[in-house]
């Protein structure tokens, strides 16, 4: 009951990272994706929406770019401009790879 | 500082911002019978920093170009380096970048050369000045700070007729030195004095420097020392009593901290280095990057951001974001104590010597 109280259903918790690509439009929209199901899609639009704010910005800034890598100490988050959007790579750190399923919130 | 000191060999560095160009350039300079050696930069921040940390011969700019023009480039190196030749490059013949340009001390105004015999001709005519000896070997080489204070007195000093043209983001100004007294300033809805002491009061920026204007009614009277000291006190006032401030009555720009970004910028490949302190009210230390401002406020935002996600996704601390370009490539690492270190590369590095760089520099700077 303690965990259910902590992390009601349907309200967003902390997610471990899962790995895969996927891809956003200008906009951020999900285009395509090879992330698992499981993770909501409401989750790569954020991945997706920051990513395409740190290229705008860049670029206003005069420091245009077009390959991103975000270094966290559990994973790593990469990018590539592709035309207005951009495609994304969430890579987990072998060693802070989850041991539990992805729906599984509570940390271990 | 170098730029023009004794060298067996005439070495020349070559500015502009088409990397094509630039390997053109090079390629022709270095045809020519006396071989120099050629050095490339592809920016104006850039080339000012390679001068100040290597002796050069020569300086051939393009004008036109993206970040700091041609223009502003020649204004700063012709005071910090009176000795260097300078060479002026256009793709487009304009008449008033000509004269500007000429105005700014250069010794040729070219239009790229677009045939074989114009090639020729401009390979002969660069061997022709570095054969010449300079008349001047000795004497003021220049001034370290080019803070904006010291280009005003620097005008006033040498009694010049100009108009300062001051840019900072979106605001500009102006300011009209006739005879070497100031005479009057405009900034936003500002005039006069109030004009000049809200100039003075942006700490970065870009200038310009254009022709006089004699018939410019004066509206300032006090004089060149009077309005520097009345704003420096204006300035400490609106700030408060801060660490590290000058002395009172001493001089303003003699508070600011002294960098060690310079000896970060000596790495392979560095284009520029930003440091930007915690607090956001703290002024940034930068090396070789004409808008830190903007870069600063940024590069905060995005750290803030990517940080914040990094939380959401319980994938542990921020531990660097690196952006790789065609023109450039930039690492941004924080250090808590320290604030943010953003690092701008040459597009010449790899990714891994991006990396590998970036991690020497952060831990020089923030241990």
């Amino acid at each position: 009951m303690g965990l259910l109280t902590k992390h009601p259903a349907g309200q967003p918790g902390p997610h471990p990272l899962p790995s895969g690509a996927f891809t956003v439009d200008a906009r951020g929209n999900l285009v395509s994706s090879t992330v698992p199901q499981r993770v909501p899609e409401a989750f790569l639009v954020q991945i997706g929406r920051q990513v395409l704010t740190v290229y705008k910005g860049a670029a206003a800034v005069r420091l245009p770019f077009s390959q991103l890598k975000v270094e966290y100490q559990a994973c790593k988050i990469s990018a590539r401009a592709l035309r207005g959007g951009a495609i994304i790579f969430l890579s987990p750190k072998p060693a802070a790879r989850p041991s539990r399923p992805f729906e599984n919130l509570s940390n271990p | 500082m170098f730029a023009q000191g004794m060298l067996a060999q005439n070495k020349i560095l070559l500015l502009d911002d088409d990397e094509q160009m630039l390997e053109l350039y090079q390629a022709l300079i270095e045809q020519i019978p006396s071989h120099p050696q050629v050095e490339v930069c592809n920016s104006g921040a850039r080339a000012i920093a390679m001068l100040e940390s290597e002796p050069f011969n020569m300086l051939i700019t393009d004008l036109r170009m993206p970040k700091m023009d041609g223009l502003q480039v020649l204004a700063i190196v012709r005071r910090k380096f009176p000795l260097l030749r300078l060479v002026a490059l256009t793709g487009v013949p304009d008449e008033e970048y000509r004269a500007r340009a000429y105005s700014q001390g250069v010794e040729m105004f070219w239009q790229k050369p677009a045939s074989s015999e114009d090639i020729q001709l401009f390979q002969d005519c660069i061997e022709s000045m570095l054969d010449r000896p300079h008349a001047a070997q000795e004497g003021f080489r220049g001034v370290q700070s080019k803070s904006l204070v010291d280009l005003i007195q620097l005008e006033c000093l040498s009694r010049s007729s100009s108009v300062l043209f001051i840019t900072r983001g979106a605001l500009n100004g102006r300011i009209w030195i006739q005879n070497g007294e100031i005479i009057d300033a405009v900034a936003a809805n500002l005039a006069g004095e109030a004009a000049f002491k809200e100039i003075l009061s942006w700490k970065s920026g870009n200038f310009e420097i254009l022709p006089a204007d004699p018939a410019r009614p004066r509206a300032i009277h006090n004089s060149t020392q009077g309005l520097l000291l009345d704003s420096a006190q204006a300035f400490d006032e609106s700030k408060g009593p801060s660490v590290g401030a000058a002395p009172e009555g001493g001089d303003p720009s003699a508070a600011a901290p002294p960098t060690g970004l310079a000896a970060l910028g000596r790495f392979e490949g560095i284009g520029f280095v930003l440091a930007i302190p915690p607090d956001d009210k703290l002024p940034v230390d930068c090396w070789s990057l004409d808008n830190s401002m903007d870069v600063a406020n940024w590069a905060r935002d995005t750290h803030r951001r990517l940080a914040k996600l990094g939380e959401g996704l319980e994938a542990g601390e921020l531990a660097g974001v690196f952006g790789f370009g065609p023109q450039e490539h930039w690492a941004l690492q924080a250090r808590e104590s320290k604030g943010l270190l953003c690092v701008g590369f040459r597009p010449g590095l790899s990714a891994e010597q991006v990396e590998q760089t970036m991690k020497i520099v952060f831990d020089k700077w923030a241990f």
